[in-house]
């Protein structure tokens, strides 16, 4: 996927990107706990592990995932209405692919964080019901009404 | 269509580096761990 320019330009533009071979860095996979490749890891500014996932994507759904890992980065760094934008903006350019039940669930818990409004919540239940019902996401927002 | 990417991707293999790098600048690290052909 690495051919592809919206790739590239994305990784260059938000990332420091390392790449490590299996059999040029096994200390390295032992020392994150990487067990298959390809694994991709996002990690904050800090070093901290933020998201990751495993296995080849088309370049749409692996743009997608990086644009997880920095909404989750935001979220846990409880910069919640960036987090919030991070997610939102994941809809908007993915609607059909599977990150963007998760990030409709995950907006409206970091609109909840920002604002301790649970209609934020209501809000994503109905949300999630009417755009992806059959994803697990809306099952798991189905707790909070709407 | 644009057939190449604007900017090639800088690819570091010195995870360390790569960390103090990414402390220094305030940006998120991605790390590939992969098998590809060498």
């Amino acid at each position: 996927m690495y051919p592809n320019p919206r790739v590239a330009d994305f990784v260059t533009g938000n990332f420091v990107p390392v790449k490590i071979h299996v059999k040029e860095q096994p200390a390295a996979f032992k020392r994150f706990g990487a067990q298959w490749t390809p694994t991709l890891m996002v990690l904050d500014p800090e070093g901290k592990e933020q998201y990751r996932f495993e296995g080849y994507l088309p370049p749409e759904d692996f743009l997608a995932q990086l644009e997880l890992g920095l909404a989750k980065s935001a979220f846990a760094h409880e910069e919640f209405a960036q987090a919030e934008r991070r997610y939102r903006e994941i809809v908007r350019k993915y609607p059909t692919l599977e990150a963007a039940p998760e990030a409709v669930y995950w907006a409206g818990v970091a609109k909840y964080k920002a604002t301790g409004d649970a209609a934020a919540l209501r809000d994503t239940a109905r949300e999630m019901s009417q755009r992806y019902p059959a994803s697990s996401w809306a099952k798991k927002a189905s707790v909070w009404g709407g | 269509m644009r057939l190449r990417s604007t900017m090639a991707i800088q690819w570091t293999k010195d995870v360390d580096a790569a960390l103090a790098q990414a402390r220094t600048k305030n940006q998120a690290l991605l790390l590939d761990f992969n098998a590809a052909p060498m």
